[in-house]
């Protein structure tokens, strides 16, 4: 069990945002430059290397942190551009810097030893073996993890490894083992590695039909819904297939992750943040969810039963279907 | 380490990504190790720890047959290691002294040997390994480092295009480049085992039911699009990758290595179709013309190749 209280790390899309985490209770917020170097490259969103140095002057002032996610893959021919993101997070004055690629890890570690390197989940990094090499090479100081892994599997981890641990606990779900998933580039050309971004919405269109909408990426039916039914985002993994004679959500529903109650198992854990998903979220949502996590880690750390969470994030929920994702490990 | 001649394009098998049965694996091997044109096999398992105790058995005697047959044989290890046993199957493999194939970064510590243990930022290795394609390597910085500890080929990531696989071994010479010419791509990894939930099971009790679907498990739209195939934990396209390059193609980029990943269909044809290639004695599309005569698991495709969505069919380089 650890002592320290928890961290609530929370997503900060735009300089608005990054200001409503703060005044929503976020210990730290996390950010990414606008452009392909982070892993939410959407239009309209993310900060200019100005709105970065205001956003840590105001979260500090309000104490809170801020970690820049550099977390693509650097494309060929062009790592300088990843290098020099790098270097504006660090002069902005942030508190860490989360990566993937071994050429940014690599780059950091060289030249900016002052500032934190967080492991992005990007890089997959799910044993000691794996956390240790990235520890010993580039003096990692905490690690994403993956959200495949079940409370046990944490637990186990924690106890073999030396850096901290940070586990996502609301939000998008990927079902997928993160930074190797190439479905969305096989269906559109872009992907979360090369470009930042999954299942893009420029591929994404609707057909509406007698019997109702179809949802389509590229070129490929990605799910059906009946006249009067909620229509989804057609994100590849949470699609409706074919396979061995059954029609099914094969990789996973179309739900998000709703870890709000596993964070006393977390903390039992020996976790050390607790990360909330959203960079592509209005501020509006990321003030409500942060406020309802900061109550329920608030509760966890005086040795309290979580809240309610549920009830309090109640109209938050994509499609108000949540699942606790593969912390369970019936998930699998 | 076999050292290629400077014009000459070698072809590697590389591992067998499906369940199959020790008998299978070692009629499979036993006639590529006598007739398959291929200078460089990989083996071993590669998606599943749960398959490594039927398979273990049958991997000494298709190694020595192999070897036997002249193919330098490449350990290939899990690409996603999770529990004690599965992280202690990729340490020993590490171990080996033939050439190994890391798949995820925890191989990397105990392939780097002793100088590993000497603190951080060190950059002494002498052993060498295969960087395989489910390590991200996207980029000249990333092979570089790599290189510095001990990767000698490079396999980078199925959706990387042709050009950029080219940039980065013009940029990174030190590394042979391989670029992952023939199969089923693998296009992603989970902890859940699809073919366990298809069939209404957990993945811990999953009664191998991926052994059924030797070339993965078609996944199709709702309008019956041919699109993906499960296999266990992997996920693939259901098309076939046959990236057919014209020879000076690759010489001019510096790519040195074509893999092949091995399907139910003809793997020896496959193999000399693309040595014809490689040898310039068969034009690209030709080689595209037999390889679509092969009783093939799905249409061919080369979109990555050519920096476009994976499932699309360009012309060939």
């Amino acid at each position: 069990m650890t002592t320290t209280p928890m961290e609530l790390v929370c997503p900060a899309g735009t300089p608005a945002t990054l200001r409503a985490a703060v005044q929503a209770g976020a210990d730290a917020v996390y950010c990414g430059f606008r452009d392909e170097t982070n892993a939410r490259n959407f239009p309209g969103l993310n900060f200019s290397r100005d709105e970065l140095a205001e956003g840590v002057r105001f979260a500090h002032d309000h104490g809170s942190k801020v970690l820049v996610a550099i977390n693509t893959f650097a494309r060929v021919g062009d790592v300088d551009i990843w290098k020099k993101a790098a270097d504006a997070a660090a002069e902005s004055g942030a508190d860490a810097i989360i990566a993937a690629d071994f050429a940014v890890l690599d780059h950091v570690a060289k030249n900016h030893k002052q500032i934190r390197l967080h492991l992005s989940v990007q890089a997959a990094a799910a044993t000691p073996e794996a956390i240790g090499f990235y520890a010993a090479h580039f003096g990692i100081r905490r690690v994403v993890l993956p959200r495949v892994l079940s409370l046990q599997e944490i637990a186990a981890l924690n106890r073999a490894i030396d850096v901290e641990t940070e586990a996502f606990v609301f939000g998008g779900l990927c079902v997928m083992i993160e930074g190797r998933c190439y479905l969305s580039s096989y269906a559109t050309g872009k992907s979360p590695n090369l470009n930042g971004v999954c299942s893009p919405p420029e591929m994404v269109s609707y057909e509406e039909g007698p019997s109702g909408t179809t949802a389509r990426l590229s070129d490929f039916t990605i799910d059906r819904y009946g006249r009067g039914q909620p229509v989804g985002y057609p994100t590849l993994c949470k699609g409706k297939f074919k396979a061995g004679g059954k029609t099914s959500h094969l990789f996973e529903d179309p739900v998000s992750l709703n870890a709000g109650g596993m964070i006393a198992g977390l903390k039992a854990a020996g976790v050390t943040a607790l990360k909330i998903e959203g960079r592509q979220r209005g501020k509006g949502y990321v003030s409500e969810v942060v406020r309802a996590f900061r109550k329920a880690v608030d509760a966890v750390e005086v040795g309290g039963d979580a809240v309610d969470i549920d009830r309090l994030l109640a109209s938050q929920s994509e499609g108000a279907r949540q699942t606790a994702g593969a912390y369970e490990k019936k998930w699998r | 380490m076999s050292e290629i001649a400077p014009t000459e394009i070698a072809l590697t098998l590389g591992p067998v990504f499906f369940h199959w049965p020790p008998d299978r694996l070692l009629d499979f091997y036993r006639r590529i190790a006598d007739e398959a044109p291929i200078e460089r096999v990989h083996v071993g398992e590669v998606v599943c720890g749960k398959r490594m105790p039927f398979s273990d058995a049958a991997w000494p005697a298709v190694i020595e047959r192999l070897e036997r047959g002249g193919k330098q044989v490449v350990l290939s290890t899990l690409a996603a290691p999770v529990s004690v046993r599965e992280r202690k199957s990729v340490e020993d493999l590490c171990g080996d002294e033939r050439l190994v194939e890391i798949n995820d970064v925890s191989g990397l510590p105990s392939r780097s040997g002793k100088a590993f243990a000497t603190g951080p930022f060190v950059s002494v290795y002498n052993e060498t390994f295969v960087a395989g394609p489910f390590l991200n390597v996207y980029n000249e910085a990333s092979a570089k480092f790599l290189v510095e500890l001990g990767a000698r080929t490079i396999c980078p990531p199925v959706e990387l295009s042709f050009a950029a696989i080219g940039a980065m071994s013009l940029k990174c010479p030190e590394a042979q480049f391989e670029i992952f010419a023939f199969g089923r791509p693998p296009l992603a990894l989970s902890g859940r085992c699809y073919h366990a939930r298809i069939h209404g099971l957990h993945k811990d009790s999953c009664q191998f039911t991926c052994e059924r679907d030797p070339d993965g498990l078609a996944v199709d739209t709702l309008d019956d699009r041919q699109f993906l195939a499960v296999n266990g934990v992997q996920t693939l396209s259901n098309q076939v990758q046959a990236f057919c390059p014209a020879p000076d193609a690759l010489a001019s980029r510096g790519i040195r290595r074509l893999r092949l990943s091995p399907q139910t269909c003809d793997m020896v044809e496959v193999a000399r179709i693309y040595r014809g290639l490689a040898d310039g004695k068969e034009e690209p599309e030709d080689a595209r013309f037999a390889l679509s005569c092969l009783d093939l698991p799905g249409t061919l495709v080369d979109g990555y190749a050519h920096a476009r969505p994976g499932w699309q069919v360009t012309v060939t380089a």
